[in-house]
């Protein structure tokens, strides 16, 4: 029991740690890429190849002045950020995050916790999110902010209908709401993206609306709202907000690895006989070569295609995702009925 | 009526098809596009490492010539600050006295000759004008600065070094015709 106990510390620590770290280099990634689709170069002056650029910023953040306005309620206003990166990085716990490993012959599962409805989990998690933009926005006092975050909670509660009804197909066919149950359902190659794959678009597209991203990304529309909910925020508490960002695109990254790419599953790593910690390692660096991928696809969005106008926004998603999302449940549904 | 150019399009009102209206495939498109960006030839040049070539024949700041033996050509007869569109040019001419035979080569010289950057456009009408060949423009920039009164460069900016190896090479922007009108020795112009 306390080896084990020791082991999930650990194993917290790294996951929070991964995450922070994956999410500070992401906003180097993308100022980088921003750069290359636009023929630029992009941030290159701190460090050899721009590497120091995340810490510059983080300490510019800092060091800024912490600005509050008067007529702001002072505990939401704190709340807000802090309730923002507390979700962000919650939904990790329930990631497998690779097959279990053996230590002095005691075995540990890679997954902080393998909770038999990690999938509610995850929406119940993403639900909360809405919380820090809400309140924050609310806590300014200031109508750029209230607006932008009325908007950023419709649009998360409008888009996460289409999110669960394209995850229920999943569910159907694994018959299990675990994580670590609908990962190694899909082993090889046998990943859900092949018998879902109008699932998995519409899981995605939610996936971009969800963290905010563009073409989704009217909550913090600048040309509008100076910002949206963010408006009144200055240093390390916009700083959250942004970092938080970040971090739910690593965490929907791996959500939809996990759910659609088979997780840690590749053809033929698992015949190339290694020891079951290397197993592991290397089965860890597989689904973490399919998060990037994930990562690298928002960025590539962000630079391609214009924001979505709002009614633009709810059009898609109540009247195509929804209806494309209950057709395909219907679909699955009969398949799965035929196939008895 | 006739097209104006080749990429005009007739615009229509027509309804969209099915694969227009689900706009995946334009939006796969799209992002092909921007793929090609990714791996594009940058345009950047990484400036203070790298700086970008000039022509010869650039339009910088200007340089007051002297001649072979050092003297200075110029001889404030003032056609430059005629001839120039922003009036830009002023001077101030004086006498050459005797023993300054080594300094000007004619009997008139500028004692002052200030040239206004932030009026100059640049456009190289002092150097058309020029009878002596003494002002020509050259590939240096003219630097940024925090006041306005330090962009009135005089002679002591303008001057050409004394140092013949120092000197500033302007044969580059001279034509072909040109160089070969100044071999000819009987236009009083071309003797030392």
């Amino acid at each position: 029991m306390g080896t084990m106990l020791i082991f999930k510390t650990i194993l917290a620590s790294a996951i929070l740690l991964l995450s922070l770290v994956v999410a500070m280099y992401s906003t180097l990634i993308e100022r980088k890429i921003a750069g290359f689709f636009q023929d630029r170069l992009g941030p290159n002056r701190a460090g050899p190849w721009g590497l120091l650029q995340p810490l510059a910023d983080g300490i510019k953040l800092f060091f800024k002045e912490e600005f509050m306005p008067n007529t702001a309620d002072k505990f939401l206003y704190i709340l807000g950020p802090s309730l923002t990166m507390l979700i962000a990085c919650l939904t990790s716990a329930v990631i497998p995050w690779g097959p279990d490993i053996v230590i002095n012959g005691q075995v540990f599962s890679l997954q902080m916790a393998d909770v038999n409805i990690g999938i509610l989990y995850i929406f119940a998690i993403v639900s909360i999110g809405v919380y820090g933009i809400m309140i924050g926005g609310w806590a300014s006092n200031n109508k750029y902010a209230l607006l932008g975050a009325v908007r950023a909670s419709s649009q998360m509660i409008s888009y996460e209908l289409a999110m669960s009804l394209s995850i229920i197909t999943i569910v159907m066919m694994s018959g299990s709401l675990s994580m670590r149950d609908i990962v190694n359902q899909q082993q090889g190659f046998n990943w859900n993206i092949w018998y879902q794959p109008l699932g998995f678009l519409i899981f995605l597209i939610c996936a971009f609306a969800e963290t905010n991203r563009s073409p989704f990304d009217l909550p913090e529309c600048e040309t509008e709202l100076v910002g949206g909910y963010h408006t009144e925020y200055s240093s390390m508490k916009l700083g959250f907000y942004l970092f938080s960002e970040y971090i739910n695109m690593f965490i929907s990254g791996a959500v939809m690895a996990t759910l659609f790419l088979g997780g840690y599953h590749f053809p033929f790593i698992d015949k190339l006989g290694l020891s079951p910690n290397a197993f592991a390692f290397v089965s860890f660096l597989v689904l973490f070569a399919k998060i990037t991928f994930f990562g690298f696809i928002f960025m590539w969005v962000r630079w391609t295609l214009p924001r979505f106008r709002y009614d633009q926004l709810m059009r898609l998603g109540w009247k195509a995702l929804i209806p494309l999302a209950i057709l395909n449940v219907l679909i699955t549904g009969v398949v799965i009925l035929l196939n008895q | 009526m006739a097209a104006l150019t080749k990429r005009s399009k007739v615009v229509s009102n027509k309804k969209m098809s099915f694969w227009e209206k689900i706009y995946l495939p334009a939006i796969l498109g799209g992002m092909w596009i921007t793929l090609g960006h990714l791996f594009a030839k940058k345009t950047t040049v990484r400036y203070p490492e790298v700086t970008r070539e000039f022509s010869d024949i650039y339009r910088g700041k200007h340089v007051l010539k002297r001649d072979d033996e050092g003297r200075e050509r110029c001889t404030a007869c003032g056609l430059c600050a005629v001839a120039c569109p922003a009036e830009a040019i002023t001077m101030i001419a004086a006498e050459r006295k005797p023993g300054e035979e080594n300094l000007y080569r004619e009997e008139k010289y500028a004692s002052t000759y200030e040239i206004n950057m932030l009026r100059c456009i640049f456009c190289g009408l002092c150097e058309e004008a020029c009878p002596k060949e003494a002002i020509f423009l050259t590939k240096e920039i003219v630097k940024a600065d925090y006041e306005r009164d330090k962009f009135v460069y005089g002679k002591d900016v303008l001057l050409e070094p004394f140092d013949p190896l120092k000197r500033i090479d302007v044969s580059k922007r001279q034509t072909p015709e040109v160089l070969e009108f100044k071999k000819d020795k009987n236009q009083r112009h071309n003797v030392q």
